[in-house]
């Protein structure tokens, strides 16, 4: 690793992005993520890329739509009122797999809500915010160093997949300065893109992006070809990481900023005598279910903490599958959860399965 | 024997979906000769946009990308940000451009995005059954007007080329029309004008052309075209809104 610098954590995905090939970005302004924008404003000129703003959310995530059609490294960012309107477009880029990156900021919902962080859009990201049978890899960064090389990963990604990439974060990880340590030179996979739109220059046949199959017999298809891209993404791109884990008997699930806060309820627990740990999904889509795995014979039970009603402990509770009871802590409307809350569920946790457990068995024997 | 009347090259040897009567066909022609002319078709990216025409890519011999309906000027933005040297047009009819996508259409223009736009004003929704469009005449019977467009209900129709051509980034602006060969000879010089003030970077060029919809008209093709003539350009009237000395 090479140079370190003080960032902002939107400012670290900025600065990724062009480490990574990215030359041209599409934005509109909207709280808590709009440093991305000033940074490429700044930066892209210089390099001889394009920074534009457009007119619309709409709009923006067109001319990434345009862009990307033709081969080009591009990208867009927006926070959650910002992404719903990109949805439209999305959904395009997913049915004509046209590689690209877009950053969501998450703030609180639904409607305007406010500019303060959340977890709130992890339904619209992992589950398709747009119509049609489509996924998009969705990565959940929890510091600012992980901001700037998951971004550069997701362009990676994007390019090997030909599909959208989501960095979904929240107005924390945005707003927060951390040291960022760059690598001296950036892991840039390059690939070959014959589908590209560029003008076929008398030498080869007409390229189409499109997404349009009237025949439905031909868009099944087209469907099934998806699908299996996705299955394959599922079984290579699965990404989490375990904490505390292997004397572990209770579990907290969490991912972003809040996986940070329960690291720190984690070691607090611990001062008290409860072990306890934590499954971080890295990747939100795909849904690292193998975590899971590797903990089920110890996990005596789970704890899912988000900043929303609870819309990952969805996926966790497909993971668990039943075998575990899952528990629930979330907080809304830009509140973040704190500490000694969180410790206290894992407490009660800690007092009916593992404590009581020990005491059952002990009874039993 | 001399070959003296050939498709164009820009235009694939293949059948065509759009009704008899239709001018959409005629359209085509004159943006593939023009390609054809300039000998461009290489390097030239199409948008295709949601109307009758979604599947302009089926016709049109180069490269193409068909985008979400109204959008299609800002995938031509992306492309052309991205790939100044290729020449970027985009085929959108009026609700397209005129409603859904009138604000990527403005935009494009106020940033005088490098982009050529052919513009089919037919006065009416196609693809979708004939209802009314922001083209849509006063009086004039849609499928969603069955009394009528009546201005109270439901305004009026919108003159885009007059609307763009207030903006400084647009370049080049006219409007004509494909109700007979002299019309349509015309058109051609200005789709060919609009090619051309691109591949000098002179900015946004836009043609709109003055189109028929014999089957959701409930007229013959003949009576369409009178149509035009008489009806439509009345409230459309031909010529350069913008860029009349622009040399190009």
């Amino acid at each position: 690793m090479g140079q370190k610098r003080l960032m902002r954590g939107n400012e670290a995905i900025a600065e990724a992005a062009i480490r990574a090939g990215c030359l041209y970005y599409f934005g509109y302004p909207i709280t808590p993520q709009t440093e991305i924008a000033h940074y490429m404003a700044r930066k892209l000129p210089e390099r001889g890329g394009v920074f534009l703003q457009a007119e619309s959310e709409v709009a923006a995530i067109n001319m990434v739509y345009g862009a990307g059609s033709t081969g080009t490294r591009v990208m867009t960012s927006s926070s959650s009122p910002g992404i719903s309107l990109k949805q439209e477009g999305l959904s395009y880029l997913a049915g004509a797999q046209v590689p690209a990156v877009v950053v969501n900021i998450m703030r609180a919902g639904p409607g305007l809500g406010g500019i303060q962080p959340s977890q709130s859009d992890y339904f619209q990201a992992c589950k398709g915010g747009g119509h049609g049978d489509y996924r998009q890899i969705v990565l959940a960064p929890a510091s600012v160093q992980e901001l700037y090389e998951l971004t550069v990963e997701a362009f990676n990604l994007a390019d090997r997949y030909r599909i959208v990439v989501m960095i979904l974060g929240d107005g924390i990880l945005g707003q927060m300065m951390e040291v960022v340590e760059f690598r001296d030179e950036e892991l840039i996979e390059h690939y070959d893109k014959p589908w590209a739109v560029t003008g076929h220059g008398n030498v080869r046949e007409q390229n189409v992006i499109t997404s349009i199959h009237l025949n439905p017999a031909v868009l099944e298809n087209m469907n099934r070809n998806l699908q299996e891209k996705y299955e394959l993404i599922k079984k290579k791109e699965c990404r989490y990481e375990l904490f505390r884990h292997d004397d572990a008997d209770l579990f907290i699930v969490a991912y972003g900023t809040v996986a940070r806060i329960a690291k720190s309820v984690i070691e607090m627990a611990r001062r008290e005598g409860i072990k306890a740990g934590l499954i971080r999904p890295v990747t939100l889509w795909p849904f690292p279910t193998e975590a899971f795995e590797k903990v089920m014979d110890r996990a005596k039970a789970f704890l899912t903490v988000e900043m929303s009603s609870g819309q990952m402990l969805e996926d966790v509770l497909l993971a668990v599958n039943g075998r575990r009871k899952v528990y629930f802590h979330g907080r809304m409307g830009g509140m973040v959860p704190a500490r000694e809350d969180i410790l206290k569920v894992i407490r009660d946790m800690h007092e009916k399965h593992v404590k009581n457990y020990k005491a059952a068995v002990t009874a039993g024997s | 024997m001399a070959v003296v009347f050939q498709k164009p090259k820009a235009l694939k040897d293949t059948l065509m979906h759009y009704c008899p009567g239709c001018t959409h066909g005629i359209a085509h022609r004159l943006v593939a000769e023009v390609i054809d002319e300039l000998e461009i078709e290489g390097k030239t990216v199409g948008i295709a946009s949601v109307g009758c025409s979604y599947n302009s890519y089926d016709y049109f011999s180069c490269d193409m990308i068909q985008a979400p309906h109204g959008r299609a000027p800002a995938v031509a933005t992306g492309v052309k940000r991205c790939r100044p040297d290729c020449v970027v047009f985009t085929y959108q009819g009026d609700g397209d451009l005129a409603a859904i996508g009138t604000a990527e259409i403005v935009h494009a223009a106020a940033r005088g995005e490098n982009i050529t736009v052919i513009f089919i004003n037919n006065t009416v929704y196609g693809m979708t059954s004939g209802q009314m469009a922001p083209t849509t005449l006063l009086n004039q019977y849609t499928t969603t007007t069955p009394y009528g467009r009546i201005s109270d209900l439901h305004g009026f129709p919108i003159n885009v080329c007059e609307l763009l051509a207030t903006l400084k980034g647009a370049a080049y602006i006219e409007r004509a029309s494909l109700h007979d060969i002299k019309h349509i000879k015309k058109a051609k010089e200005a789709v060919k004008k609009a090619f051309k003030v691109q591949l000098a970077k002179k900015g946004f060029s836009m043609v709109e052309l003055l189109s028929s919809c014999p089957t959701n008209w409930g007229l013959s093709p003949a009576e369409s075209l009178r149509r035009i003539e008489q009806e439509m350009i009345p409230q459309y009237p031909l010529g350069v809104f913008k860029g009349e000395d622009l040399e190009v």
